[in-house]
């Protein structure tokens, strides 16, 4: 059965579209599954039909045939019979597909991955580019740039409750889980923009935790990271410059980050290159100055519950602040 | 030997009739009420209530729905969402899905198996009693906004005191205790009854198939419910007295509560799923006027289940890390277990192919079973799949897999029986052109509400979302899945309806309208206090259908006090005889005391202390023997 037809316009976050080698073993396995499970629905429910309609009708007064306490029903029980062992194949060729796909799934190769650790938040991402060489690190959130063609590994890690990332374009799902350490691995085979959800329940929010992944040619991609991993440029113009003094002086540098300034906060994401980034609030709006605007003043009111707290803040100083964040590129 | 009309049923003269529906009859007035504790007496209460939970919980999906049919809705907020899908999934599982099928067990089975009684009947209205109290404190906790909003699996550290703050998990987590305890007590007192009340010839190979469905469910839920009234309590002292058993971070583990949850959740399903299947194999025998193909192989099923559905906990658990190479075996083992439902399956096809059919209201509702279950079942045969799952755990496609699950093989066959069994119970039969309307509007809701719910889930959409994003395209299927609820909604009232209407105006039923095979069919219709005037004795698996050689029933019984024929386990021969109790308001009180001890110590440990004497009392007088009693039993004494 092919429900891709059917699917959504957009097929941005959708299992059926496979764009990465994971999804697309678990698509094949998808359909060979679909397809053995039709038949013997289909083939189920016309035995019963058949059975219903070719029976002759009765009624409360019909005197019950007992014929079969007797003895044994010999060309039912051979029916029986094969029906029964018709599923055992069956369940053994599932068994069977099973185990060669997961056999796939694990034998994704690893050459020169990225490494990734993403670390789940109530009710965003934390995503930390890792490196050996610890200079070379970067840290942003909500929204992941992968290249192409080559494999991620995603460690997975919690601190609050259990998270579960899922881009179901690209791989299954994997719970990140406090106390414990998993991992994800996929590959992205076509580039896109891929959108990701918390598939596990965590408290108020968990609808509005998504994530995106850009899957970029490995150019770009290796453009992105050199970028991401400078810190943020000093502001030029007045405003820009008078927003960071009101990012820095308020309550904001209190949760986040913001590499080369004394912003070292660990609370919220990191805003170091906040002006990359495509949506706001983990995926909720786009990322622009009116969204922003309204995001700082009052997050409660756009999403009850989040860490955030509302910030007042004069027109003046807002839109200096604005003008601050709109320059870390 | 004389070879008696099977059709005729014995009947004690009219003045030991009398006697013996005085001798069973709970003490009138409000005081009797409270004290009552026959069987048919406390079943009734107990299916009505868990019906109004059932109705509860169904309003509460309707709301659900409501909220999902538009992309960025804000009829609900999220706050409020997450009370409302939790209370309705803990209202459904805990609250009617399995105490629904022992409160109808506990009617039928005593008058299936030639009993006057349930064994431990006091013990039986005690169960009932924690039962109510418990749903109604969950009920009362959410309606003065101390709902529990952790999900009906309550995962930690989500469900932990520092995430969920307030009591509402704290109450979750006591409704929890409430329920276990009860159904354990019920679980007893079915396999007491079963195993030792059978009439004289009902030995284990004639017992109804429904008898025996029970009788395995009663033994899963005392392995399966300790799991869960252990992972409940280190939750709840967790939370109260700041126990660690979950906290990683100080060297428990969250995914203890995972297995300890799932160890007990899944033999869940089937606690639900195998009852059922007892209604189906009553229903299918009779509307196909022939004994069930196979009973041998169908109990052999049974307990197959019974044994696989123990194994396959972990499949619940495939997203998280544990040893990929340890998870395939819960594939396998979840593959398996479908091998007993589809000999089953082929054996009900075969009995309704091979037979002739009488087509009413009760098998329609059957053949659903075909179309839905197997359809539940083939998606739970992807989600063992460890790789096919994690594309579809914690998707809209679960949702819609539990649903055809659980509705199809619980719910579907649950109001089959209704339809079936309601003459029994009240005397009239419901309408069967309501029941049609019940029925077709209940098929076609459904599968609108569910089915799309799979599509859904393969394009991503993950459950417990209170919104999405009008972008992803989710909408439309969403408000195909909200209008088949309505329909749901309203096919639910009708029957309702047919159940309002016929109480007054229904046809009278007879003592047998289906013209069935087993001995609850014997008696009158709503049965005596005392069930049978006299006590069958039993030569087949249909003895309403066979010929029955002499004797045809016990004699010797006394019809002034309450005394049941107790007999061996396997061939049901005649034992001894024994007295049940007499009516008591201590099951009432006791359960009153121990809501006391459950509710206090929900806001202070000390309430375990505390409150542990009024529950000792009540346990105590509960026992405390009556001087009238002892004076009869020394009476009735026969000396040598």
């Amino acid at each position: 059965m092919d429900f891709q037809r059917a699917a959504p316009a957009g097929g941005m976050q959708d299992a059926l579209r496979a764009a990465g080698a994971q999804a697309a073993h678990i698509g094949d396995l998808w359909n060979g599954t679909v397809a053995l499970c039709t038949f013997v629905f289909v083939a189920i429910v016309v035995a019963t039909i058949i059975a219903v309609w070719c029976a002759p009708r009765a009624d409360a007064a019909t005197r019950p045939d007992t014929a079969s306490l007797e003895g044994p029903e010999r060309r039912i029980w051979h029916r029986i019979g094969w029906a029964t062992g018709a599923c055992i194949v069956g369940l053994f060729v599932l068994l069977a597909g099973d185990v060669f796909t997961s056999r796939a799934l694990a034998r994704l190769p690893l050459q020169d991955a990225v490494d990734i650790e993403l670390v789940g938040h109530m009710w965003w991402w934390e995503a930390r580019y890792r490196d050996a060489d610890a200079n070379r690190e970067f840290t942003t959130a909500n929204e992941l740039t992968i290249p192409v063609g080559r494999p991620v590994i995603v460690t997975l890690r919690a601190d609050d409750v259990i998270h579960s990332l899922w881009v179901p374009n690209l791989a299954g799902k994997k719970d990140l889980i406090p106390g414990r350490t998993a991992t994800l691995r996929l590959r992205a085979d076509r580039a896109g923009t891929y959108r990701g959800q918390c598939a596990e329940f965590c408290g108020l929010e968990h609808a509005l935790m998504a994530l995106l992944v850009h899957a970029v040619p490995p150019a770009d991609y290796d453009a992105w990271a050199a970028n991401q991993r400078k810190p943020a440029q000093d502001p030029l113009d007045a405003p820009a410059i008078r927003g960071r003094d009101v990012f820095l002086a308020g309550s904001c540098a209190r949760c986040h980050a913001i590499a080369g300034t004394p912003a070292q906060g660990s609370i919220g994401p990191d805003l170091t290159h906040l002006a990359s980034r495509q949506t706001i609030a983990a995926g909720m709006f786009p990322n622009n100055r009116g969204h922003l605007a309204g995001w700082i003043g009052d997050p409660q009111a756009l999403k009850p519950g989040v860490a955030m707290p509302a910030n007042p803040l004069p027109p003046d100083d807002l839109q200096a602040l604005l003008a601050y964040l709109e320059t870390l590129r | 030997m004389t070879v008696s009309d099977p059709r005729q049923v014995p009947l004690a003269d009219p003045a030991a009739a009398a006697a013996l529906e005085r001798t069973w009859s709970d003490p009138p007035g409000l005081y009797g009420w409270f004290a009552a504790i026959n069987h048919k007496t406390i079943s009734k209460r107990f299916m009505v209530t868990t019906m109004i939970f059932f109705l509860l919980g169904g309003v509460l999906a309707l709301l659900i729905r409501l909220q999902l049919a538009q992309p960025n809705a804000g009829i609900i907020g999220p706050k409020m969402y997450n009370q409302i899908f939790t209370m309705h999934g803990s209202t459904m599982m805990f609250l009617f899905a399995v105490p629904i099928m022992q409160a109808v067990a506990t009617y039928l089975l005593p008058l299936m198996i030639g009993a006057r009684s349930l064994a431990f009947p006091r013990l039986n209205a005690y169960a009932y009693w924690i039962f109510t109290m418990g749903g109604i404190m969950l009920y009362v906790a959410f309606f003065v906004g101390a709902g529990p909003d952790a999900g009906w699996f309550a995962y930690v550290p989500l469900s932990s005191l520092r995430y969920s703050p307030g009591k509402g998990v704290d109450f979750w987590a006591q409704m929890i205790t409430y329920t276990e305890l009860s159904g354990l007590m019920e679980a007893i007192v079915i396999i007491a009854t079963i195993l030792k009340l059978h009439a004289p010839g009902m030995s284990l190979n004639r017992m109804p198939l429904f008898v025996w469905a029970m009788l395995v469910t009663s033994f899963m839920v005392l392995f399966a419910m300790p799991a869960v009234m252990l992972a409940s309590t280190a939750l709840i002292t967790d939370r109260l007295v700041d126990t660690q058993f979950y906290n990683p971070d100080k060297g428990g583990d969250a995914l203890l509560w995972q297995h300890l949850f799932w160890f007990f959740g899944h033999p869940e399903v089937y606690l639900i799923f195998i009852p059922p299947l007892g209604f189906i194999s009553s229903i299918v025998a009779t509307f196909s006027r022939r004994p069930v193909v196979g009973y041998p192989a169908m109990i052999l099923a049974l307990v197959t289940t019974a044994f696989l559905a123990f194994g396959l906990w972990v499949h619940h658990m495939f997203a998280t890390n544990l040893p990929e190479l340890g998870k395939t075996f819960f594939t396998a083992a979840s593959l398996v277990i479908a091998v007993p439902t589809a000999v089953q399956i082929f054996c009900w096809i075969a009995t309704l192919g091979s037979g002739r059919i009488n087509v009413k209201t009760p098998l329609l509702f059957v053949l659903a079973f075909f179309f839905i279950l197997v359809m539940g079942g083939l998606t739970g045969l992807m989600l063992a799949s460890v790789s096919l799952d994690t594309q579809l755990h914690d998707s809209f496609f679960v949702v819609a897999h539990l649903h055809y699950v659980l509705m199809g093989g619980a719910v579907f066959p649950l109001f089959g029986a209704f339809y079936y069994w309601f003459p029994k119970f009240t005397g009239r039969l419901l309408g069967e052109r309501l029941g049609r309307w019940n029925f077709w509007l209940f098929f076609i809701g459904f599968n609108m509400t569910f089915f799309p719910l799979h599509l859904l889930g393969l394009w991503g959409m993950p459950r417990r979302v209170y919104t999405y994003p009008a972008e992803m395209g989710w909408g439309d299927m969403n408000l195909v899945s909200s209008v088949g609820a309505a329909i749901i909604g309203v096919s639910v009232l009708l029957f309702l309806v047919n159940v309002v209407r016929s109480l007054r105006t229904g046809a009278l039923a007879g003592p047998d309208p289906w013209g069935a095979g087993t001995l609850e069919w014997s008696v009158p219709s709503p049965p005596p206090m005392g069930n049978f005037d006299v006590i069958p004795v039993v030569h087949g698996r249909y003895p309403m259908w066979q010929p029955q050689p002499e004797p045809t029933h016990v004699v010797g019984m006394s019809n002034d006090w309450r005394e049941v024929l107790v007999t061996t386990v396997t061939d049901a021969e005649p034992d001894h005889r024994l007295w049940m109790p007499s009516s008591s308001i201590w099951p009432f009180l006791s359960a009153v005391a121990t809501t006391i001890l459950f509710i206090g110590s929900i806001f202070t440990p000390w309430a375990v202390v505390w409150a542990a004497a009024p529950v000792a009392i009540g346990a105590t007088l509960w026992f405390w023997p009556k001087r009238s009693v002892v004076e009869q039993r020394v009476q009735s004494e026969s000396k040598p």
